[in-house]
């Protein structure tokens, strides 16, 4: 039954040095660094259409967005087999076309931004005023609330201030409570009312730049001009003024965002994603676009599923976490991954709501549970009603904290429901067994091994390291299989045989 | 609060990882394992063998056969409903007496027919295997355990763990229940662990919870004077589990009943380390010397070497 050690020992060496040569190689010919932060940040969006083609030509038109305040474009491509495609650059329009195509079509278009604080905005004229026609009783809601709004504005900027203010601060005014039954879109509502009073304003659309989200909707804003050329921007969620810090404008223009000639069902997504570059490699990366296999990067995939990448690759992280605080501490936990599926939806949710919605739900589960066990039920149907309870308390936490203005409640929804159900399950049986300690032995284990794993998966180096260097995943690996040879004692065991050495204190042994 | 991990080292002290690795990764084979996880596989295994277990009174393996759990049950005295693959002492229900229509537990709490088969539903289910794989569930009569260790057990049944390393018997302690550990034996809940001499069945240190203790908690009786009688056999019986498992690292949980001797309560292929403290010394110096032996040796001639190399008194 004895193997020889040696061959696992070199296994160990050569995952170790392979990812170590990997991830040099990366540093020195694409110039990644291997600390973030001392280099140039760029965002890259890809746009993500998809639309049922009539089975005949096709025309797709879609906005692209400009060099902006704070963001220069670096480079744009698309990713559209069969389609012809054209750069409008007047008019900041990205054009597809085919000549026949059927069935499901998915079409991408990838921007990418360099952060830049030289850059300015480029000046728009205003759009031409539309008439805006509203039928009573519409008609005279708007005119009481142009009324009111001119008395305490001077000009066109500070009345669209107050009107911003008004819309968000006093939603069941009544007059507004009537007109939001005409138009519901707040931003659509705010350019109506501006037209009304004769004021240029526009609808225009912005991305919320935000590392590693996928499928993410356009936020609207609007825009509002001054006499010539001068504009502000307006955000109707909150009424302030001016452009977020963490948004890019992505339509600047009161023009449809996507036009589809051919095709119907269209709609279109944006994944976004941040790397941390010198300005030389992400221009090398670009002249790469064929990539080829020495370079193997997840930057090569789709922005989408490297945006999904960006977590599948921290899932190592946590596993070695578990790994460390089990085998070389001797935390006892209540499933073995089950913290770092939890660090995951803290990620989600941020610590202090997770940490909280956790304990909460589990506590609550527990309760439900307690009252399960007098049912006498078989195992699966008492998990169901377990699993059916969680998510029962999840909707119930998730409404309550919107009634009371909680939108942090809401996240509540991103906690596994399957495991947290488990967990409840295990937990009920362990406190019926082993009593209170234990539960709180074990769900605290848990929860310090998520809150370790969720520190480790948020930090910035890490997070760094693990997407731009794949090597890094080799090294992970390495450190998990030669912690699986640890045969010292665990930290825990230091003191659990504490007595056998203080017996042996006075004696020689 | 935490002690030097050298002077662990240096008092032989074996340590969860490292017995994982290089003792039960190394002499359990792993097909090997389901004869001792599964205690019917036990039973089967020692079946018309010298080693003997305590009675098997029905295994109930269907949800259908609940129904009628009345009828499977022992019409006096008392039983025990365990699952077949349960796992560190779960989910076994001690029943001290038939007490028709209820049933009464060692501390005096009586059941009624509904709990049992609740309890034997969620052994079929799995609650309790480990893995959560569906399970049966065992009813066996209750151990009518040696009057001598009365005075030393609180509700529950003294039982004795051998650590066997390949056929050789290396370390042995007691465990009684005490009202701390809810009549179980299992040293984490509370129980007392008493070390004995491998040489003697002589009691050598007892602790619980870690710290030594010179009386029972619940008895007051002195721990020192506890003394195992046919101490030779005991370890004899131990040692033969080797040859029908052939497992290299195996734990005998044994029980001495009144009438049939010593009996054969569960074997454990993953035996706990807190045995050490209750002997009050480290497992890794005995292991390694058993390691050293190339001889064949039967049984009593394993056990002799034993009783030789490892006295402490």
């Amino acid at each position: 039954m004895q193997y020889a050690r040696w061959p696992f020992y070199a296994l160990i060496g050569v995952l170790f040095v392979t990812g170590l040569v990997m991830s040099i190689y990366r540093h020195l010919t694409f110039q990644v660094p291997f600390l973030p932060g001392e280099t140039l940040t760029t965002w890259s969006i890809e746009a993500r259409v998809e639309f049922t083609a009539d089975n005949g030509p096709v025309k797709i038109k879609l906005a692209r967005p400009s060099s902006q305040q704070g963001y220069a474009v670096l480079s744009e491509s698309s990713a559209s087999s069969g389609y012809g495609v054209a750069y409008l650059d007047n008019e900041n329009i990205l054009e597809w076309s085919i000549r026949q195509a059927q069935g499901e079509q998915t079409l991408f278009y990838r921007v990418d931004f360099l952060h830049d604080q030289l850059q300015n905005d480029i000046e728009s004229t205003p759009p031409a005023i539309p008439p805006v026609s509203l039928a009573e009783p519409y008609l005279t809601a708007a005119e009481q609330i142009n009324q009111q709004l001119l008395s305490i504005s001077a000009d066109s900027i500070s009345y669209a201030q107050q009107l911003f203010q008004l819309l968000t601060t006093q939603q069941n005014q009544q007059n507004l409570a009537l007109l939001r039954d005409e138009e519901s879109e707040p931003a659509k509502l705010a350019v109506k009312l501006l037209n009304h009073a004769g004021i240029a304003a526009s609808v225009i659309h912005a991305v919320k730049l935000e590392d590693g989200r996928r499928r993410q909707p356009l936020v609207p804003l609007v825009k509002v001009w001054q006499s010539g050329q001068n504009s502000v921007i307006f955000d109707p969620a909150t009424g302030k003024r001016g452009k977020p810090q963490d948004m890019l404008l992505w339509q600047q223009q009161d023009m449809p965002m996507l036009e589809v000639m051919g095709g119907f069902d269209s709609k279109v997504s944006f994944s976004i994603i941040k790397h941390q570059e010198t300005i030389a490699s992400a221009i090398k990366a670009q002249q790469n676009v064929q990539q080829s296999l020495v370079n193997f990067s997840i930057h090569s995939l789709p922005l989408e599923e490297q945006a999904l990448f960006k977590t599948i690759l921290l899932l190592p992280v946590g596993a070695l976490i578990v790994c460390m605080l089990r085998i070389l501490v001797g935390l006892r936990t209540s499933g073995t991954f089950m913290p770092v599926l939890i660090a995951l939806a803290f990620i989600q949710t941020s610590l202090v709501t997770g940490l909280v919605g956790f304990t909460l739900i589990v506590f609550t589960g527990l309760l439900l549970r307690s009252y399960l066990s007098h049912l006498n039920l078989l195992l699966v149907a008492r998990i169901s009603a377990v699993i059916i309870s969680v998510i029962a308390i999840i909707t119930l936490f998730s409404l309550l904290s919107y009634q009371i203005g909680l939108s942090e409640g809401l996240k509540v929804t991103f906690f596994p429901m399957i495991i947290l159900s488990w967990t409840i399950e295990r937990m009920s049986v362990l406190w019926e067994e082993e009593g209170a300690k234990e539960v709180v032995i074990q769900g605290g284990g848990s929860l310090l091994t998520a809150v370790i794993a969720y520190l480790a998966m948020t930090n910035e180096f890490i997070r760094h390291l693990t997407f731009n260097f794949l090597g890094v995943q080799l090294i992970l690996l390495a450190a998990i299989l030669a912690l699986g040879n640890y045969t010292g004692y665990r930290l825990f065991e230091l003191a659990r045989f504490k007595s056998l050495v203080e017996r042996y204190a006075g004696k020689s042994v | 609060m935490l002690v030097n991990p050298f002077k662990l080292a240096s008092l032989g002290i074996l340590g969860m990882n490292e017995r994982n690795i290089k003792y039960i990764a190394r002499y359990n084979e792993r097909k090997l394992y389901p004869l001792v996880d599964n205690k019917l596989a036990t039973k089967r295994l020692l079946e018309n063998s010298d080693i003997h277990v305590p009675e098997l009174i029905a295994t109930i393996e269907h949800q259908s056969q609940i129904n009628n759990l009345m009828t499977l049950l022992p019409s006096t005295g008392g039983f025990v409903i365990k699952p077949a693959q349960g796992s560190g002492g779960k989910g076994i229900l001690v029943i001290q007496n038939n007490a028709n229509p209820n049933f009464a537990k060692p501390n005096g709490s009586e059941l009624n027919i509904e709990h049992l088969q609740h309890h034997c539903s969620n052994i079929l289910a799995g609650l309790y295997s480990l893995g959560g794989k569906v399970d049966k569930a065992i009813i066996e009569r209750l151990i009518n355990f040696d009057q001598l260790f009365s005075d030393y057990s609180y509700e529950g049944v003294p039982d004795i763990r051998i650590i066997i390393f390949k056929g050789y018997p290396v370390m042995a302690m007691m465990r009684l229940s005490t009202e701390a550990s809810d009549g179980k034996a299992n040293l984490h809940q509370g129980a007392v662990g008493v070390g004995l001499d491998i040489a003697n069945g002589q009691a050598l240190h007892a602790v619980q919870f870690g710290k030594p203790v010179e009386y029972h908690p619940d008895t007051q009786q002195k721990l020192s004077e506890l003394k195992v009688p046919n101490w030779t056999d005991m370890l004899e019986l131990a040692a033969k589990c080797y040859e029908k498992t052939q497992l290299g690292y195996l734990g005998a949980d044994i029980v001495l009943d009144v009438e049939k001797g010593p009996l054969l309560l569960e074997l454990n292929a993953r035996p706990g380390l807190s045995i050490q403290i209750a002997n009050g010394c480290g497992l890794k110096p005995r292991l390694k010397m058993i390691e050293k032996q190339q001889q064949t040796r039967t049984a009593i001639e394993r056990v002799l070497f034993s009783q030789q190399a490892f006295s402490l008194l």
